[in-house]
């Protein structure tokens, strides 16, 4: 007793020909069909570099076309043609000439040989179904399809729509559950047998004929009347990306398709000579006896199709330009961003680095140049620190910085004097923790020691950039963690609003904060703000400074609260 | 568009009188071979290093279009049996910088063929291409139904001045030229052709950071599988159908994507900027030379702290240059 092959083959037939012969010297034979397409001219070579093995035959030719009714019609007749010609074969493997077996054919023989009844076909209802191509499971079987879906998907489109939309359904043959599954499957002679020699094949095939793509149906919905003993899953290992096309096993996969257990593989690229030299080389049992197990290879291929479809979060390049409001993440990681804390705290950077061990840059978007941390010149992947070419895209000089220190909290500092195009990419960002304090930008102005007027337009210009910006960070379309205090209402509370903060940048600063930053000196603050008021400005982002009463910038002594567990 | 490509074409017509075939192996081309089509002029210490890469790679055929040297590329060429040359003494400026000729040699040559078009000194990388040669990729494209594949330029440098060591013949260049910028890349779509436009990498960091719109481009089509009405618009940044341009995903995943390693800084380099700077036959009056030749007087070293030492395409994967797609 043994298991018998039948190969549907189309192209590469050199390595046909090889694994047709590994099969046949082995003590399997093999019945192949060619489809009708191959030219005369491949087609004898191929039957003739096979005629030295007598059990290998050549079953009636088809023209085979993808989804469609000739692959069943190709199967059925090398199948018949395998059960009359060969008693020997208790099972019949279908199997397509890109499939290579990994384990040795021993292996497989004895392990049918300890399944006798067995037949292993996926086959699951159509509701149970996650792969199916174009979104159609279940209409598969009600629908009709005359036009051909890679050479006319407009028409195949369309007719599916009308169909749908009047209601059309085709009435399921009685005693019939369709079920789908892997086209390649292993049944056993009685099965197979059973429904080619059932006396209502007429009609199930004139049913099958105008299904969508009956070889991933006809074998698995049919086997469900005749047998019991099913194990639903394929003995091929066979995986498919997302647009419902095989993966290919190169040169490289193959450790991992020795590991993977598996009795046979599809498909191979025809070149991979070392798959080739490997695994139809006798001598060679990686694995003896182990139960198939094909998860390692799973990983892999799910992992290409979730980057193809999903991408890398915050990631912009040469093929990944997810459009406006596309893609999962408009950055890579969280970042802090800091309005006005510099212009009210002195050395705020050394004094954050301290605090949450990120990196902390300067104004990245000053004017003059960016500010990276620690003055350099250059940052992270060579990113330069010259305004022009940071301005000539700042979007992207911000998500590449992100990007680039992947496994690093940036922090940096923003304001009025900055430039502003990035606004709306933070406040819908995720990933950005925006902190303000309102008006802050007015302290500096007070402490620098320019004209007046000068400071009176200075201060118009930087106010009314702030205010557009502050209605950017309340728009209802803000997905940024935002904080927004008036410097009044800062000052009157330092430690809290700091401690928030730094409680949201880094879970591990369990520890509170032993130490403030120092707050400038804001004798007279009041009354430069009176002073602008009085040449007809109106400052209001700050907050309340009453004159007279000068801010108090001396952070309160805090009591700790003492804890009760 | 339609009349733009058609235009294109014509002009690639006109511009085959231009071209005198003087080694003819087009004949030994069999249908599925991977085709490389290469315009170069004095090239000859960098040609052996290029046509064994490209050997091992699985390129079948290469088709040169000599502009007129005379340090003995051609006699190097003569005589290989996968090679086919043309001559040509025509402008290279008046060609569209040899995009005219180009066209000419694909549409004649290379319908229904996977042409490969780079200049002598970018090399493909691609993902796995240290395990798959290139037809792997092509087969795989194929049955994806892919016609186009992007791989955009990297600028490859040395550690030191440009010219602190010495190409030698048919050396790999980037065994000198081992640095490269990993992350100052500047993307943008143009909204005409569809195609992507980025710019970066040392040239925008050093020598147009003052003028960052006239950088460089770096993004380049050069992997297509050719149909006789296809056109190279400009070099190979994007082609007409605009369709081709469509190599990148805006809805949030990732197409498989190579890179070209720029092998242009070497001790080559500084020779080539005087004499391009002579013929003033490049891109908009050859700022591009300009700019070097201005630069690289004072201070020759393009490399800093930030620059990451090539390894391999995994690297290039990680930081996010070129991505596997759904290939695996």
């Amino acid at each position: 007793m043994t298991v018998g092959f039948v190969m549907l083959v189309h192209t590469a037939l050199h390595r046909a020909e090889q694994v047709a012969r590994h099969w046949a010297t082995h003590g399997c034979p093999v019945v192949i069909h060619v489809d009708r397409r191959v030219k005369k001219e491949n087609y004898q070579p191929f039957v003739d570099s096979l005629s030295d093995l007598d059990n290998v035959v050549f079953s009636k030719r088809h023209a085979c076309d993808w989804g469609t009714w000739s692959l069943v019609a190709a199967s059925q007749d090398a199948s018949e043609l395998m059960l009359s010609r060969f008693p020997e074969a208790r099972h019949v493997y279908l199997s397509s000439g890109s499939c290579l077996p990994l384990r040795p054919v021993e292996d497989l023989k004895q392990y049918l040989a300890a399944r006798p009844m067995t037949n292993f076909i996926e086959s699951v209802t159509t509701e149970d179904v996650p792969w199916t191509v174009g979104g159609l499971d279940a209409e598969r079987f009600t629908l009709r399809f005359p036009f051909s879906w890679k050479k006319q998907r407009r028409l195949f489109d369309k007719y599916v729509a009308f169909q749908r939309k009047i209601g059309y359904r085709r009435k399921i043959p009685d005693g019939l559950v369709p079920h789908l599954g892997s086209q390649w499957w292993c049944l056993t002679r009685q099965t197979l047998s059973a429904i080619l020699e059932d006396p209502e094949r007429k009609t199930y095939d004139a049913y099958f004929k105008r299904v969508w793509i009956p070889d991933e149906s006809y074998y698995q919905t049919l086997v469900r009347i005749y047998s019991n003993n099913i194990e639903s899953r394929s003995l091929t290992l066979s995986k498919f990306d997302y647009q419902g096309k095989p993966h290919i096993f190169y040169d490289d996969h193959l450790q991992l398709l020795r590991r993977s257990d598996c009795f046979v593989a599809r498909k191979m690229w025809p070149k991979a000579e070392r798959l080739y030299a490997t695994f139809l080389n006798t001598d060679v049992n990686p694995m003896k006896g182990a139960e198939p197990n094909p998860g390692k290879i799973d990983r892999i291929f799910s992992k290409a199709v979730e980057r193809r479809v999903m991408g890398r979060e915050g990631l912009y390049m040469q093929s990944r330009l997810p459009s406006h409001g596309k893609g999962h993440g408009k950055t890579s990681a969280p970042y802090s961003i800091f309005e006005g804390f510099t212009d009210l705290f002195e050395d705020f950077d050394l004094w954050l680095t301290r605090a949450v061990g990120a990196r902390v840059h300067g104004h990245l978007f000053a004017p003059e140049r960016a500010e990276f941390s620690g003055g350099q010149k250059l940052f992270s992947g060579a990113q330069s620190d010259h305004a022009a070419l940071r301005d000539y895209n700042p979007l992207g000089f911000l998500t590449s910085l992100i990007w680039n220190t992947r496994g690093e909290r940036q922090c940096f500092m923003f304001g009025p004097r900055d430039n502003q195009a990035i606004s709306w990419l933070v406040a819908t960002d995720p990933n950005a923790q925006i902190s303000v304090i309102t008006g802050a930008w007015a302290v500096t102005l007070f402490r620098s020691n320019r004209s007046f007027t000068e400071i009176r337009r200075e201060a118009a210009r930087l106010q009314k950039i702030e205010a557009e910006h502050i209605e950017i960070l309340r728009s209802q379309h803000v997905k940024a963690r935002v904080r927004i205090w008036t410097m009044a209402d800062f000052i009157e509370s330092q430690m809290e609003p700091l401690q928030a903060i730094i409680d949201e940048i880094g879970p591990r600063n369990v520890r509170r904060l032993t130490e403030a930053p120092r707050m400038r000196d804001l004798t007279g603050f009041s009354q430069f703000l009176q002073n602008l008021k009085n040449q007809g400005m109106k400052p209001h982002l700050m907050g309340d400074f009453p004159v007279g009463s000068e801010p108090d910038t001396h952070p309160r002594e805090r009591k700790r609260p003492y804890l009760v567990k | 568009m339609r009349l733009r490509r058609k235009r294109a074409l014509w002009q690639a017509f006109r511009a085959r009188h231009e071209l005198s075939l003087i080694q003819d192996n087009t004949g030994r081309i069999r249908p599925d071979d991977l085709l490389l089509v290469c315009t170069l002029r004095n090239e000859r210490v960098r040609l052996p290093y290029f046509l064994q890469y490209y050997r091992d790679m699985g390129v079948s055929h290469f088709l040169f279009i000599d502009n007129d040297s005379d340090d003995g590329s051609r006699d190097f060429l003569l005589g290989q049996d996968d090679v086919s040359i043309w001559h040509t003494t025509a402008s290279y400026r008046k060609s569209l910088f040899g995009v005219h000729w180009m066209n000419w040699i694909a549409r004649k040559y290379c319908h229904d063929h996977w042409m490969l078009t780079v200049d002598v000194d970018e090399f493909l990388v691609f993902p796995f291409c240290d395990t798959r040669p290139i037809p792997a990729l092509t087969d795989w494209l194929d049955n994806s139904g892919i016609r186009s594949f992007s791989a955009m330029l990297i600028d490859m440098y040395p550690k030191g001045p440009v010219d602190g060591q010495p190409y030698l013949e048919g050396q790999n260049p980037f065994e000198i030229a081992e640095w490269f910028d990993s992350g100052n890349y500047m993307i943008s779509i143009n909204p005409e052709y569809y195609n992507l436009w980025i710019q970066g990498g040392p040239r925008a960091r050093l020598f147009f950071n003052d003028d960052p719109y006239n950088a460089p481009s770096l993004n380049k089509i050069p992997l297509v599988k050719w149909h006789r009405d296809y056109a190279y618009m400009q070099s190979t940044h994007m082609l007409l159908p605009r369709g081709l341009n469509y190599v990148y995903e805006t809805e949030g995943g990732e197409k498989a994507s190579g890179a070209l390693l720029h092998a242009k800084f070497l001790s080559t380099f500084v020779q080539k900027t005087e004499e391009e700077l002579q013929r003033r036959q490049h891109y908009a009056g050859s700022r591009e030379y300009l700019a070097y030749h201005d630069r690289l007087k004072d201070d020759p070293e393009l490399w800093c702290n930030w620059s990451e030492k090539y390894i391999n395409w995994r690297q290039l994967e990680i930081l996010g240059l070129m991505s596997k797609g759904n290939w695996a």
